[in-house]
C-alpha cells in the first residue's frame, strides 16, 4: 500500500511539475480571488479587517475545488483509466498517493496565498507564522477529503459542477476550525477544540478512504 | 401479524398525528412566557428527531449494509435512497418550524445558532446525495457512490455538530430533560409531545414504505425493458 | 481455455452492449473480432478485461470467474490497449513505462528492452502527448511488453497505422502468440498479413454471428 502510494504521489507531482497547471492556472486564480476579497470589503476595511483568516480560507476552498478536479482529471484522459485499471493497483495505495500529492500541492498554494493575505489584507506576519502548523494540517485534511469526494464525481453528468455541492458542506467544519485557529493565533484564544475537529476529520477521512476507495474505483 | 401491522401503519400514523394536533392545539395550556408558541413543542422536536436521527440513521445503516458484501442488494440501495429523500422533506420542515419559532423568540428568521446552522448544512448534504444520484444513471455505480457518500455524511455529522456548537450557540438547551435529569413538562403537554414523537416517526416509516414501493415499481419497469433491450439489440444484427 | 463465455449480457443505461455472447478462446491463439461500429467489439474486450461487469450469463477469463471473482486479479492478468492511446499525456515515454513496471514490481530494465523492441529507443524522453498516433501505438505495445500479460486485449490497434506499422504490429503479435500468450484483437476488417493463423469472428447486434 505504501509503495503504491509513493508511486502514485510521485507520478502526480511529476505531472504537475511538468504541466504547470497549478502555477499558471490555479495560483493566478487564487491571487485574483484574494484581491477581489479585499475589494469586496470596501476601501475602509480592506487593509485592517479581522476577516483576513476567513477570507484566506474561503479563497483556499475554491482553489481546492479546482485542484481536486485537476487531480482526478489526470486519471480520466481518454483511455488512461482502462490502461491504468489493468495494472490492478491497490486502491488504498492509490487513494493515499493522490491525497499526498494533493496535500503537497495545496501546501504550496496555501503558502503563496498566506503571503498574499499578509501583503494585501495586512494579516499580522507573526500570527500568520504561528498559525502555520494548524493551516498545514487543515489543508492536508482538505486534500484527503477532496480526493474522496473527487472520486465520487468523476464520469457522471457535470463532475465540475457536482463537486462543490458534495464537498462544501463537508468543508464547512474545516473552514470553521481553520478560521478560528488562525484568528486565535492572531489575537490569542483557546485552540484545542479546533485541533480536535481537524484531526478527527483527518483520521476519519483517511480511514474511510483506505476502506472504501476501492468501491469507488470499481466503475 | 406482520401483514396486520403493515395494514395498520397508515391508520395508526394518522390517529397519532390527529391526537397530537387536538392535544397540542386545544387541550394543552398556553405557556406563561412563550404563549401559544409553546405549541410548536409538539411538532418541531419530533420532526427534527425524524429528520436528524431516524431518517439519516436509516439511510446510513442501509448504505453500510449495501457496501457490506454479504448483505449487498438493490433493496438496501433503494431503502437508503428513499430514506434520504424523505429526510429532505423533514429537514425542510424542521427548518421551517424552527424558523417560525425563532422569529418571535430571537427576532430574526435566521440566527447563527448552532443547531439551526448544522441542520441546514445537513440539509445540503441530503440534497447533494440526491444530486449525486441524478448525475449517475448506471444503477450499480450509482448505488456504490451514493452509499459511500451517505457514510461520509454520517461521519461528518458529529464533526459538523461540534464545530458549529463550539463556534457559537444561542439555542435553548435540551427540551424535555433538564440538566439534573428532571422532567420539565407535565401531564397533557408531555402526552402531546410523546404522541408527536410516535406519530412523526410512524409517518416517516409510512412515507418510506410508500416511496419504496414506488421505486420497486419503477425498477420493475426497467427490468421489463431488459428483455426488450436485448431483443432490440439483437435485431440490429443479422 | 483462457476465455469461456456463456450467454454473456452487459447492460449499461438501459442499453444492451452485449446481448448474449458465447465465446471460447484457447491459450496461445489469436482471435480477431470484426464488425461494424457499435457491433459490440469494444464492449466484449472490456468485459474480458474486467473493466465492465456481467449483467447476466456466465464466464471465466484467465481463471477468474466474471460473476463472483476478484476483478482486480483479472485486471492484473490482462493487458489492455484502447484505441484512444492510453497513458499519462504529461509523462515522458520512459516515465510511463517505468510507472507500469513499478506498479507490477517488474524490473525497470525491462522498460529499455521493450522500448528497443518497438523502435522507440530514440524517443525515450519525449513527452507522450507530443508523439504521433503511430508512435503512441508503439508505446502501447511497449507498455504491454513490460506487463507481459496472459491475455492481450487490443481495441482497434490498426487504426492510424501505416502499412509499415501494421506489418510491424502483426509481426510482434505473431511473436507474442508463439511465446504462449493469448491475443484478442478488434479490427474493422480481417488481418491482411498472415504471420500466425488467426480465427476471425464477426460481431453484430451485441453478439457473435454464427459462422
Amino acid at each position: 500500500m505504501i509503495a503504491v502510494a509513493r508511486l502514485v504521489a510521485a507520478k502526480d507531482l511529476r505531472i504537475e511539475a511538468r504541466s504547470r497547471v497549478l502555477l499558471w492556472q490555479v495560483l493566478p486564480f487564487g491571487v485574483i480571488a484574494l484581491l477581489l476579497s479585499g475589494l469586496a470589503l470596501g476601501p475602509a476595511q480592506a487593509g485592517n479587517s479581522s476577516a483576513g483568516p476567513g477570507l484566506f480560507y474561503l479563497v483556499t476552498l475554491f482553489v481546492t475545488l479546482l485542484m481536486i478536479n485537476r487531480s482526478q482529471s489526470l486519471e480520466n484522459a481518454p483511455g488512461t483509466r482502462a490502461s491504468v485499471a489493468t495494472l490492478g493497483l491497490d486502491p488504498a495505495g492509490v487513494f493515499l498517493g493522490k491525497a499526498l500529492a494533493l496535500t503537497v500541492e495545496l501546501w504550496v498554494t496555501g503558502i503563496v496565498l498566506l503571503a498574499g493575505s499578509v501583503l494585501v489584507l495586512h494579516t499580522a506576519l507573526i500570527g500568520t507564522v504561528q498559525a502555520l502548523p494548524s493551516i498545514l494540517v487543515t489543508l492536508a485534511t482538505l486534500a484527503v477529503a477532496g480526493t474522496l469526494y473527487g472520486a465520487l464525481t468523476q464520469g457522471g453528468d457535470g463532475p465540475a459542477t457536482l463537486l462543490p455541492v458534495l464537498t462544501l458542506p463537508a468543508f464547512a467544519p474545516l473552514l470553521i476550525a481553520g478560521e478560528r485557529s488562525f484568528s486565535a493565533a492572531l489575537h490569542g484564544g483557546a485552540l484545542w477544540e479546533w485541533w480536535v475537529i481537524v484531526l478527527v476529520a483527518l483520521v476519519a477521512y483517511t480511514a474511510v478512504g483506505i476502506l472504501l476507495y476501492g468501491v469507488l474505483e470499481e466503475s | 401479524m406482520i401483514k396486520l401491522s403493515q395494514r395498520l401503519l397508515g391508520p395508526v400514523t394518522l390517529a397519532c398525528l390527529a391526537a397530537t394536533f387536538v392535544l397540542g392545539l386545544w387541550v394543552t395550556p398556553e405557556d406563561r412566557t412563550q404563549k401559544n408558541l409553546v405549541r410548536l413543542l409538539y411538532v418541531h422536536p419530533p420532526i427534527a428527531w425524524v429528520a436528524l436521527y431516524v431518517s439519516f440513521g436509516t439511510a446510513t445503516i442501509a448504505s453500510c449494509l449495501y457496501l457490506w458484501r454479504r448483505t449487498r442488494s438493490m433493496t438496501m440501495d433503494r431503502i437508503a435512497y428513499c430514506a434520504m429523500e424523505v429526510s429532505v422533506v423533514f429537514i425542510i420542515l424542521t427548518l421551517i418550524t424552527g424558523s417560525i419559532w425563532g422569529r418571535p423568540t430571537w427576532g430574526v428568521w435566521w440566527a447563527w445558532d448552532a443547531r439551526l446552522t448544522s441542520t441546514a448544512i445537513l440539509g445540503v448534504f441530503a440534497l447533494a446525495y440526491l444530486a449525486l444520484r441524478r448525475a449517475n444513471d448506471d444503477p450499480t455505480l450509482r448505488a456504490r457512490r451514493s452509499a459511500v457518500f451517505a457514510i461520509l455524511t454520517a461521519v461528518n455529522v458529529p464533526i459538523i455538530h461540534f464545530s458549529v456548537v463550539w463556534w457559537k450557540t444561542l439555542h435553548q438547551g435540551a427540551s424535555v430533560l433538564t440538566s439534573t435529569g428532571q422532567l420539565n413538562v407535565h401531564g397533557s403537554m408531555l402526552l402531546a409531545m410523546l404522541l408527536g414523537f410516535v406519530g412523526f416517526t410512524l409517518l416517516f416509516f409510512w412515507l418510506l414504505r410508500e416511496r419504496y414501493r414506488l421505486e420497486v415499481k419503477r425498477d420493475a419497469r426497467s427490468i421489463a425493458t431488459l428483455d426488450e433491450a436485448l431483443a432490440l439489440r439483437r435485431r440490429e444484427g443479422v | 481455455m483462457v476465455v469461456r463465455l456463456v450467454n454473456a449480457v452487459v447492460m449499461s443505461r438501459g442499453f444492451a452492449l452485449l446481448s448474449g455472447v458465447d465465446l471460447e478462446v484457447e491459450r496461445g491463439s489469436l482471435t480477431v473480432l470484426t464488425g461494424a461500429n457499435g457491433a459490440g467489439k469494444t464492449s466484449l474486450l472490456r468485459l474480458l478485461g474486467g473493466l465492465d461487469t456481467l449483467t447476466s450469463g456466465a464466464g471465466h477469463v484467465a481463471g477468474v470467474d466474471l460473476a463472483q471473482g476478484d476483478r482486480r486479479q483479472l485486471r492484473r492478468r490482462v493487458g489492455w490497449l484502447g484505441h484512444e492511446g492510453s497513458f499519462y499525456a504529461d509523462l515522458s515515454v520512459r516515465e510511463n513505462l517505468v510507472f507500469a513496471a513499478r506498479a507490477l514490481e517488474r524490473p525497470v530494465h525491462d522498460v529499455d528492452a521493450a522500448l528497443e523492441r518497438v523502435g522507440l529507443d530514440h524517443r525515450v524522453d519525449t513527452i507522450t502527448k507530443q508523439l504521433s498516433a503511430g508512435q503512441r501505438r508503439r508505446l502501447g505495445l511497449a507498455w504491454l511488453l513490460v506487463r507481459r500479460p496472459e491475455l492481450w486485449l487490443l481495441d482497434e490497434p490498426y487504426a492510424s497505422l501505416d502499412d509499415a506499422g501494421r506489418e510491424f504490429f502483426d509481426h510482434l503479435l505473431g511473436d507474442v502468440v508463439r511465446a504462449g500468450a493469448t491475443v484478442v484483437v478488434s479490427a474493422h476488417d480481417p488481418l491482411r498479413s498472415r504471420e500466425v493463423v488467426a480465427r476471425t469472428l464477426r460481431m453484430s447486434g451485441g453478439r457473435i454471428d454464427a459462422p
